[in-house]
């Protein structure tokens, strides 16, 4: 993978609006964005609810995948351009998602919606509607998920990045700022977790840093390229971002999202928890 | 009445009233406005940033009708910074617990 099959820039993506084999998807948490006004032509994925179970907490099986796209006009050779809000946190998730299930052709808008709004490019009101097609999904690929079990294994010999803020990661605060600190799970990180916030890869506009800054960024941290990595953050769409960071732009071979994340990890008993912003030993 | 969803990371609704169930003595929250520098008019649709006291992003939302944002940080030195289509503007702010109230005026 690299920069020029994983991502089109904000001119690429104007340029090609309403061309065919192309499928704008916007997607976020809370789609009132888009329905104030979306790029031209594109349809939108909620993350909880089109994305997640209702139920279980676990994303779509690979039938339910099935039905939501041949339902959305999703087709198996088209190619997949996802932006979002939130740094495209959840176009991440759902990038990270699509490869889950083999999709073949997806990319990340730099910059998402932030910068498409900043340069005042077009916004559309119009309802988009496609006809229905057949989609058929892969077997999920679990060499890019990782599940408790394996992060625990992974303590002192995978590197481990958390990619929360460095007062969360420290266990100064338990959620983003945005969001009210109250929560039942414990604060802090897993143990030897280099703390990389995902905003460090990113420029104030929502912009991926150049490849030379990445690749700068994660070795400074300390990250062992020739390891195995594992990102986590609190429910699994930051580390999205980090994992299309390192497995995409910078082609590290083996990285996997642990969707998990600190919700999940917090609450486990009896489990390791590191305080303060040392990683802190195995 | 929109309400604040603990469950998920995306911004909740700047225009809401401080959620019930938000105890000001315990939380440190930081609210204000986005205002045009030239004409004190509020700024919708703003990009507001919060950084900790390293400069480092905690975490962003985008500003109400009424240029409205608010935050849930900790006691301590805090930068806000916005981005718009009218031009960008910082503001430093030093927060404790309860309410605190801080302009950011943009400006290109």
């Amino acid at each position: 993978m690299s920069r020029e099959t994983a991502l089109v820039t904000a001119d690429w993506a104007e340029k090609n609006l309403g061309a065919p084999g192309i499928v704008f998807i916007e997607v976020d948490e809370d789609t009132s964005a888009y329905d104030a006004g979306h790029i031209p032509g594109a349809i939108k994925l909620d993350w909880k609810k089109d994305l997640q179970d209702p139920v279980r907490r676990d994303f779509l099986n690979k039938q339910q995948f099935e039905a939501l796209l041949s339902e959305r006009g999703v087709a198996n050779d088209d190619t997949v351009i996802l932006y979002g809000g939130n740094n495209n946190w959840f176009a991440a998730y759902a990038y990270w998602y699509f490869k889950l299930y083999g999709h073949r052709d997806v990319r990340l808008l730099d910059g998402g919606r932030k910068k498409w709004e900043l340069d005042n490019r077009p916004l559309s009101t119009d309802e988009v509607r496609r006809p229905a097609t057949v989609y058929t999904a892969q077997e999920p690929d679990t060499s890019i998920r990782a599940f408790r079990d394996e992060v625990i294994a992974a303590i002192g010999t995978k590197n481990l990045v958390d990619v929360r803020s460095p007062d969360e990661y420290a266990g100064r605060l338990l959620a983003p700022a945005h969001l009210p600190q109250e929560q039942a799970q414990r604060a802090g990180h897993i143990p030897t977790a280099v703390n990389v916030p995902w905003s460090k890869a990113a420029n104030e506009d929502g912009t991926f840093k150049s490849d030379d800054e990445l690749r700068e960024l994660y070795a400074a941290a300390g990250l062992d390229e020739s390891k195995p990595t594992i990102a986590y953050c609190r429910i699994g769409e930051r580390s999205s971002h980090t994992w299309f960071v390192l497995r995409e732009l910078l082609g590290y071979r083996d990285v996997k999202n642990y969707d998990g994340s600190w919700t999940e990890y917090g609450s486990l008993v009896g489990v390791p928890v590191a305080l303060g912003d040392a990683p802190g030993e195995a | 009445m929109a309400t604040v969803d603990v469950t998920g990371c995306a911004a909740p609704d700047q225009a809401a009233p401080l959620p019930a169930g938000v105890d000001l003595a315990r939380e440190t929250v930081i609210t204000g406005r986005v205002t045009a520098a030239d004409t004190g008019e509020p700024v919708a649709g703003a990009y507001v940033r919060l950084l900790d006291a390293g400069g480092d992003f905690t975490a962003e939302v985008v500003s109400g009708p009424a240029g409205q944002f608010r935050f849930f940080a900790a006691p301590g030195a805090w930068t806000l910074r916005a981005l718009s289509r009218l031009g960008q503007g910082t503001a430093e702010v030093t927060a404790d617990r309860g309410l605190t109230e801080v302009t950011v005026a943009v400006a290109r």
